[in-house]
């Protein structure tokens, strides 16, 4: 006996309940069509599963029921008391058919064919015939030779007869459906709810126990303690499903693949009993049929490149799943070719991911890790079925979300495995406590890999060789030698904005929180307990604040933030330096890690894509259209208490729509918005803008993401907004008009950006597209007050030239600011080595005038 | 008879009250409809949230609801209250959550008659009007109406 016998017989048992019902009322009003669809419905569903699993007998007598209610919902005839009547006499039949299926496991033996007689002579419009058990006689035609009276039909009825009877029959194997009720999703969401809160209390309670000793309460708290336990997981039970629901999809999806793909795949699946939320199963789904897909398609080979590998023909792919340690693990296998590490290199390349000799430097797990990318596939083809490079950095998305982590392994030749490690449930969650500039914060303890005690400062900068661990600073970056690694470290007071810390004490606690496949250290004040803690999710006006995963209510009743590491290391650019955590396709790692910029795609007026870097855009809005107003013929809107002008973007935006995209571009407290009509996407890419001057308002056009874009003149359509937007600027900083800033950039596009940037920070700019058109300003006598250069520049890159204004001349005490991509501590280093006074990152506008600022304030005396 | 039709809503109009939770913010008296309150809190810890928008003044269990806090004086572009001030909020839904307006003083309930209801003086600045429904003029004093969904609608104008 399966399980779909038996969720078949709980399901038609209670359809057998509503159709009792609806037959009855049916017969007081005849005419009711929604009552008579019902009724059909749960009859032909009845007869369809039936004839599924393959219940002749059941099948029979429900297809000649369903056959005269078909004829009476089409109105050819009409729901007498007979017809009734014989309906439910068939219905009677489907009940003790079932009831001896539930008792046995098989159908009963039994013969149905008078019964079926009569439905369909019934069926056929003949009188119905004259039932024997309720004797309510029929008003219509007299009953001609009724062919089969329900008497003679009865008896049939199998051995074990009435479905009450069957549980306790002993014969076959039984099955429980009395044990099974169906339960809606909801009730058991909001059990788990409760039981949550309890929990909460119960956290609550044994906190204030704990204060006060020999108290009363200890033992009866101690029992609720317990009780509580048992309960959470007993309606964390209720919430299990095998994993096997999740797979159920799969041996298809593998079939129809191999036929597709002309290979012989088999698909074996372990644990398919194990266990888990199904919350987590919902949510993994996707993620685990894409995988087997692609093992399919991409990882194993052709039956022809198997036997010439001396592999069986048959490629083998394996699901196995199983619980370890309080979470889930579920391998993906297969035995094919293994990742292509050649092409994966080449890809790396291609895409300008990283630089040659790093990759050379790179392990082949770190390699295989770049599969994990946005944008990232090595299949060289493109098939309908994958490759298209939106996959497995969804994938790892998908699992991050749920707390989850993925990692694979793959030999070349013996074929690849992903591992894929989620927590058993989302609900509830042990976290640790900390404290930073006062407020208290939980971080999953999933997360957690140990707590580290340093000192905060390094006396003189150098490391007392002592066991005392110290924080040490790069620039300003603080970092951490662990056991011969140097761990990056993010100060939870800065990175939160929480102010100065309030902690004294010259030592701090790092805790060491792994990120995909980088450890982060934390820096807090002060470390709690750990705690059992109800994630729950924050309001949506806070959803934007990535560095929260959610918030939750502490056993003393206060409020608190639950971290989340994943989305500090995106907010902070750790993990850019090519493993997987980079591989996030967040628009912030973009700013970061490479040359590859986050561009943000729209559309306004016409199909065409257009493009602006995402960094230049301070907010992406959505405005109800009639809050647009119309101010000295222009259009405005109230933004933050203020008037924001309005700029469309083309002439042609589509104004049916009742709210508007709007960009929103910021200077200081100044806004405007650009309306466009959709935003599209954030993508990553390197731009390599070919500049046109063809029409204003366009910077030129690059291919981003495989289309041509064009990519908007952001100077261009901020002077449209108000013709002052820069020289408001420069008046307010008046004491700097005089001060003369060189700006070597090898990129018109970023030569484009800058050099308005700092004009409207009441710079003059004067710019140079090449470190030896900048010497040659020099030698021609050029005056200036700062230099901004790249570092990335063809023939003599930024440090070379720092090297040479450094080596002498007039502009050898000049503060240099370094501009770059890349912001990584070592190349900061090499910065500074080179004469750069500071190192700003690509696009962190602020950054730069601040940085500008400085410098100017106090010159170097380098 | 049809002057008789048309009148008689008009002056049952008149007559209709309606309920408010008076409060005052920075001095001026406003009034929340009776319906939108969910609750009336005395001064309660509040968890400040980093990184949020201005407005948001953290959050704080209600029962073992999380509540989101709005500082109304932010919200209405007030100078914030003094330190030491002890605040009240009122406690109002949207969309499933829960919110708590920080006010300086939650008074009584009071009802008021429609005829003393006034729309807003075209001159009230916009970050008043933007949250105001009216006016109704009470005896040596007015109350402003606040339009409770449009101050929690965070998003859409911040």
């Amino acid at each position: 006996m399966d399980d779909l016998i038996a969720d078949f017989l709980t399901e038609t048992n209670e359809s057998i309940a509503d159709l009792d019902v609806a037959l009855v009322k049916l017969e007081r009003t005849p005419d009711d069509q929604a009552t008579l669809s019902l009724i059909f419905r749960l009859v032909h569903t009845i007869k369809g599963t039936c004839g599924f699993l393959g219940l002749p007998r059941l099948e029979k007598v429900a297809h000649a029921a369903e056959n005269v209610l078909g004829k009476v919902r089409d109105g050819v005839l009409t729901a007498t008391p007979d017809t009734v009547t014989l309906v439910l006499t068939a219905l009677d039949r489907i009940k003790a058919i079932v009831g001896g299926l539930a008792a046995s496991g098989s159908e009963p033996s039994g013969d149905d064919s008078g019964l079926v007689e009569a439905l369909n002579a019934a069926a056929a419009g003949q009188a119905p015939p004259k039932p024997a058990a309720p004797a309510v006689q029929a008003v219509p035609e007299p009953e001609e030779e009724p062919p089969a009276p329900a008497e003679e039909v009865a008896p049939p009825v199998p051995a074990p007869t009435p479905a009450q009877a069957a549980p306790g029959a002993p014969q076959g194997e039984p099955v429980a459906t009395n044990q099974t009720i169906r339960v809606t999703v909801d009730v058991l969401e909001d059990l788990m709810t409760l039981v949550s809160e309890l929990v909460l209390t119960r956290n609550q309670l044994l906190q204030l126990a704990r204060t006060q000793e020999n108290n009363g309460f200890t033992v009866p708290l101690q029992r609720l303690s317990h009780i509580t336990s048992d309960l959470q997981e007993g309606v964390m039970k209720t919430r299990m499903q095998p994993i096997g629901n999740a797979w159920n999809k799969l041996p298809r999806l593998v079939r129809d693949l191999s036929r597709e793909m002309d290979k012989k795949i088999e698909l074996t699946m372990l644990g398919a009993d194990t266990e888990l939320d199904r919350q987590v199963l919902e949510l993994i789904k996707d993620p685990l049929t894409h995988m087997v897909r692609n093992s399919g398609d991409h990882g194993l080979e052709s039956p022809a490149e198997r036997r010439s590998a001396g592999k069986p023909e048959t490629g083998h792919i394996t699901l196995n799943a199983y619980h370890e340690g309080g979470h889930i693990i579920i391998e993906i296998s297969d035995d094919g070719r293994g990742l292509p590490l050649d092409k994966i290199r080449a890809k790396i390349l291609k895409q300008g991911l990283t630089t040659e000799a790093e990759l050379a430097g790179m392990s082949e797990t770190q390699l295989q890790r770049f599969i994990f990318r946005a944008g990232f596939s090595t299949a060289t083809v493109v098939t309908a079925v994958s490759g298209r490079g939106v996959g497995m950095d969804v994938v790892k998305t998908n699992i991050e979300k749920i707390g989850g982590t993925i990692d694979l392994k793959s030999v070349p030749g013996a074929g690849t495995t992903f591992t894929i490690k989620i927590p058993l449930t989302l609900a509830i969650v042990s976290a640790l406590i900390v404290e930073a500039g006062g407020e208290r914060f939980a971080i999953p303890q999933i997360s957690v890999v140990e707590l580290v005690r340093a000192q905060k400062e390094a006396g003189h900068g150098h490391n007392e060789a002592g066991s005392e661990t110290v924080i040490e600073r790069i620039n300003d970056t603080p970092v951490l030698r662990l056991r011969d690694r140097l761990l990056p470290l993010v100060n939870l007071n800065d990175l939160l904005a929480l102010g100065e810390s309030r902690n004294d004490d010259t030592g701090a606690y790092i805790v060491v929180a792994q990120v995909g496949a980088n450890s982060l250290g934390i820096i807090v004040d002060r470390v709690f307990d750990t705690e059992e803690i109800v994630v729950k999710p924050v309001a949506p006006i806070l959803r934007h604040v990535t560095m929260f995963s959610g918030n939750t209510i502490l056993g003393d009743g206060s409020v608190i933030m639950i971290l989340d590491p994943n989305g500090i290391a995106r907010g902070t650019g750790i993990g850019a330096g090519g493993d997987s955590k980079a591989m996030s396709s967040s628009a912030m790692d973009g700013l970061r890690s490479t040359d590859r910029t986050a561009m943000l795609l729209f559309r306004a007026g016409s199909e065409q894509k257009l493009a602006v870097p995402l960094g230049l855009v301070a907010r992406l809005e959505d405005i109800p259209r009639d809050k647009i107003e119309i101010s000295c013929g222009a259009p405005v809107t109230q933004y933050r208490g203020r008037l924001m002008p309005l700029v469309a973007l083309s002439d042609h935006l589509d104004s049916e729509k009742p709210r508007q995209s709007v960009l929103v571009f910021s200077d200081g407290d100044r806004s405007m918005g650009l309306m466009v009509d959709e935003i599209v996407d954030v993508v990553e890419d390197r731009l390599n803008i070919e500049l046109s001057g063809a029409r204003p308002g366009l910077l030129g056009s690059a291919v981003i993401a495989g289309f041509a874009t064009d990519v908007i003149d952001t100077g261009y359509w901020l002077t449209q907004a108000s013709h002052d937007w820069f020289h408001g600027a420069a008046r307010s900083a008046d004491h700097e008009q005089s001060r003369r800033v060189l700006v070597v950039e090898d990129s018109d596009f970023f030569r484009q950006l800058v050099t308005p940037i700092l004009g409207a920070a009441g710079y003059r700019v004067t710019a140079a597209p090449s470190a030896a058109e900048a010497l040659r300003l020099r030698e021609a006598g050029a005056v200036f007050d700062a230099i901004v250069s790249d570092i990335a520049m063809p023939d003599m890159d930024g440090l070379d030239f720092a090297r040479a204004v450094r080596a002498g001349g007039s502009w050898a005490r000049l503060p240099m600011i370094a501009l770059s991509a890349r912001a990584d501590p070592a190349d900061i280093e090499a910065g500074r080595d080179a004469g750069f006074t500071d190192y700003v990152a690509k696009f962190q506008r602020e950054a730069l005038i601040a940085s500008l600022h400085q410098c100017l304030a106090e010159p170097v005396a380098a | 008879m049809t002057s008789d039709v048309l009148e008689r809503p008009d002056a049952a109009a008149d007559e209709e009250e309606r309920v408010f939770v008076t409060l005052t913010v920075a001095d001026q008296l406003c009034g929340v409809p009776v319906l939108a309150v969910r609750d009336i809190l005395g001064e309660h810890a509040i968890t400040r949230i980093p990184l949020a928008p201005a407005e948001i003044a953290g959050s704080l269990n209600l029962r073992g609801r999380i509540v989101t806090a709005i500082d109304l004086r932010q919200r209405l572009h007030l100078p914030p209250a003094p330190a030491d001030q002890a605040r009240m909020s009122v406690v109002a839904e949207q969309g499933g959550e829960l919110y708590a307006l920080l006010v300086d003083q939650v008074s009584e309930v009071m009802s008021l008659k429609a005829s003393a209801f006034e729309r807003n003086p075209p001159t009230l600045p916009p970050a008043w009007a933007q949250f105001s429904t009216g006016i109704y003029r009470l005896e040596g004093r007015l109350l402003v109406v606040l339009d409770v969904g449009r101050l929690l609608a965070l998003n859409e104008t911040a």
